[in-house]
């Protein structure tokens, strides 16, 4: 086949053409993170962000449109604290659990000590009468810097998902 | 609203305001007549927000009811709205959210429309070299989409297809327009768009939001933060036909409450490790925490704290629906005013704090009710009447809603 004309896209890999060692550390903290949310232990989630930080879950209609509302919107680690204690202990709603399924990351910068990643991810929702739904797609538009302890962390987390349509209610986290 | 009285389609109403026959909930042909006697007849419908269609051209696409509708700017600067229909095959005009047109043509077979949507152009009308084409006597005028009424009022968008329906202030009440523009009273800017796919019968959202009852029992973070509290000042106002109702709370007294004690609600241990983000300013002159206000059958005004939006209902069949909620601020926000709706952001919506129970209790309702058609609701709390009062502890607004609904339906 012949190439198309013009620049090719650039493909986010290093000039040895082999997967950098950013793409190895983002995928580890992804997939941490994830596990974290999948088997239920969501006290460990927000250990994953900096202490100030952006989690932001909106839509790709938002994102384009430039509209600065979140379905969750948090900026310090202690909210993220905060809402999981709430839906321990406050919020109702049925038990259900996610499966994340994530892309490999797409490294898209790395200077002064952060990373700036996209992932892809695919969350099936399954509630406890096993009724699964594609509960949303998307994308994770990331940032990341070390912490002091020199563990890689969120600095932002905008969730990107591609529908604007949730079903029912949006609990755990994405 | 002088329709003929309907057939019941299982059993009679009970006398009163007090019950509510779970059939209302499940019955596909309440949904059809729903269609054509409420969001097709005297009602007045949110359609858009006015900023949504700033300049000439601007459209935006929007549905009363199952009805498709297109509002948009003409050239001297009105805002008309008319049926998403092509009056040829009857395809959707506009198949986008919202854009900027000259004027509309359906993809179809290239039927034009002007912004008011008049039938204008016909592709090949007069045939090709002269064979085909349409008979000399099609009038063009005769033929086009359903035409709506609309009314601006707060920077909303109404409309209606009653001719004969009230102006829409009138129908709102006096005593609930104060409270639309207690809120609305600046130039807006959205913040944010999401959807809410519910799985119960639009009613029983919109009975939801007008429950003044079981916001502080349900919603426990409301009341473990003492955001609001049956205890609290404040009350719930219906107007004369049901048609409108707004509820508020003002801030909490300072000191123990001991109203909910024993009650599930009652988590008095629970505090946040970031405060902050309940922040708040009293930015209208008054210390109402907390005010929602509906409009008959799909419109409802959220204020809670500075966590301001529009949500829409629109019906999909008798056990599904759609919430658009639409986060607003306004154009001259501070940038620490936005913030603080940013936060606050969290309160409300699919994944609010206090509202996330909201999307799954009417599903609760909609299957638990799912063998009880000859069973009935019961809507008693704070007497029988839809009047209003100074307390939340009634279903005084939902009994509203059920006048309305019923001086509609013919029920």
């Amino acid at each position: 086949m012949m190439p198309p004309d013009g620049e090719l896209p650039k493909a986010g890999l290093p000039s040895t053409g082999l997967p950098g060692a950013e793409m190895i550390d983002v995928a580890t903290l992804n997939g941490a993170c994830a596990s974290a949310i999948d088997s239920g232990r969501l006290e460990d989630w927000p250990g994953f962000f900096l202490d100030r930080c952006l989690y932001k879950v909106t839509t790709a209609d938002n994102h384009e449109a430039g509209y600065q509302a979140g379905l969750i919107y948090a900026d310090s680690r202690a909210m993220l604290r905060d809402r999981i204690a709430a839906l321990r202990e406050a919020n109702i709603y049925e038990r259900q659990r996610y499966r994340h399924i994530l892309g490999m990351p797409l490294i898209t910068g790395d200077e002064d000590g952060t990373i700036a990643a996209e992932t892809s991810f695919l969350v099936v929702r399954t509630m406890r009468d096993g009724h699964m739904i594609v509960f949303a797609t998307g994308v994770y538009l990331d940032k990341l810097r070390r912490d002091g302890a020199g563990n890689w962390r969120y600095a932002e987390r905008i969730v990107v998902c591609d529908s604007q349509r949730i079903d029912t209610l949006l609990a755990i986290p994405l | 609203m002088d329709q003929p009285v309907r057939e019941l389609p299982t059993g009679a109403w009970p006398a009163g305001l007090t019950r509510v026959p779970f059939w209302v909930y499940r019955d596909p042909e309440v949904a059809r007549d729903e269609q054509t006697r409420v969001f097709e007849g005297p009602a007045w419908h949110f359609l858009c927000l006015e900023i949504d269609v700033p300049q000439t051209g601007d459209y935006r696409t929007t549905m009363m009811g199952a009805m498709p509708v297109v509002v948009v700017r003409t050239e001297d600067g009105e805002i008309v709205a008319f049926e998403n229909r092509c009056a040829h095959r009857g395809s959707l005009i506009c198949l986008d959210d919202g854009g900027k047109v000259k004027d509309f043509q359906c993809v179809y077979h290239s039927w034009r429309y002007d912004l008011r949507g008049n039938l204008t152009s016909i592709a090949f009308r007069r045939g090709v070299n002269g064979q085909g084409g349409m008979p000399d006597d099609f009038r063009m005028e005769a033929h086009g989409p359903r035409k709506l009424r609309t009314e601006t009022l707060c920077g909303l968008v109404f409309g209606t297809l009653a001719a004969d329906a009230p102006d829409l202030t009138s129908y709102i009440g006096p005593e609930v327009l104060i409270r639309l523009h207690r809120v609305l009273d600046k130039k807006l800017e959205v913040i944010g768009r999401f959807t809410q796919q519910l799985p119960c019968n639009w009613k029983l959202y919109m009975e939801n939001v007008r429950d003044t009852y079981h916001a502080s029992l349900l919603h426990t973070f409301f009341t473990t933060f003492r955001i609001t509290r049956l205890s609290q000042g404040g009350g719930v106002m219906v107007g004369d036909s049901g048609v409108a109702h707004a509820s508020t709370t003002l801030a909490a007294a300072k000191g123990p409450d001991d109203s909910y004690a024993g009650m599930r609600a009652d988590n008095q241990g629970f505090q946040l490790q970031d405060p902050s983000f309940m922040n708040a300013v009293h930015e209208f002159n008054d210390t109402v925490n907390l005010q929602i206000v509906s409009v008959f059958p799909g419109f409802i005004l959220q204020q809670i704290h500075n966590a301001l939006a529009v949500r829409q209902i629109v019906p999909r069949g008798v056990d599904s629906m759609d919430l658009h909620w639409t986060y607003l601020g306004f154009a001259d926000d501070t940038p620490e005013l936005r913030s603080m709706r940013l936060r606050q952001g969290n309160l409300a919506g699919p994944a609010g704090f206090v509202s996330m129970e909201d999307g799954a209790v009417g599903g609760f309702v909609q299957r638990g009710i799912a063998a009880a058609d000859q069973e009935a609701a019961i809507v008693e709390m704070g007497g029988a009447t839809a009047e209003s009062a100074e307390t939340r502890a009634t279903e005084a607004s939902v009994r509203g809603f059920w006048k309305a609904w019923r001086a509609q339906m013919g029920v």
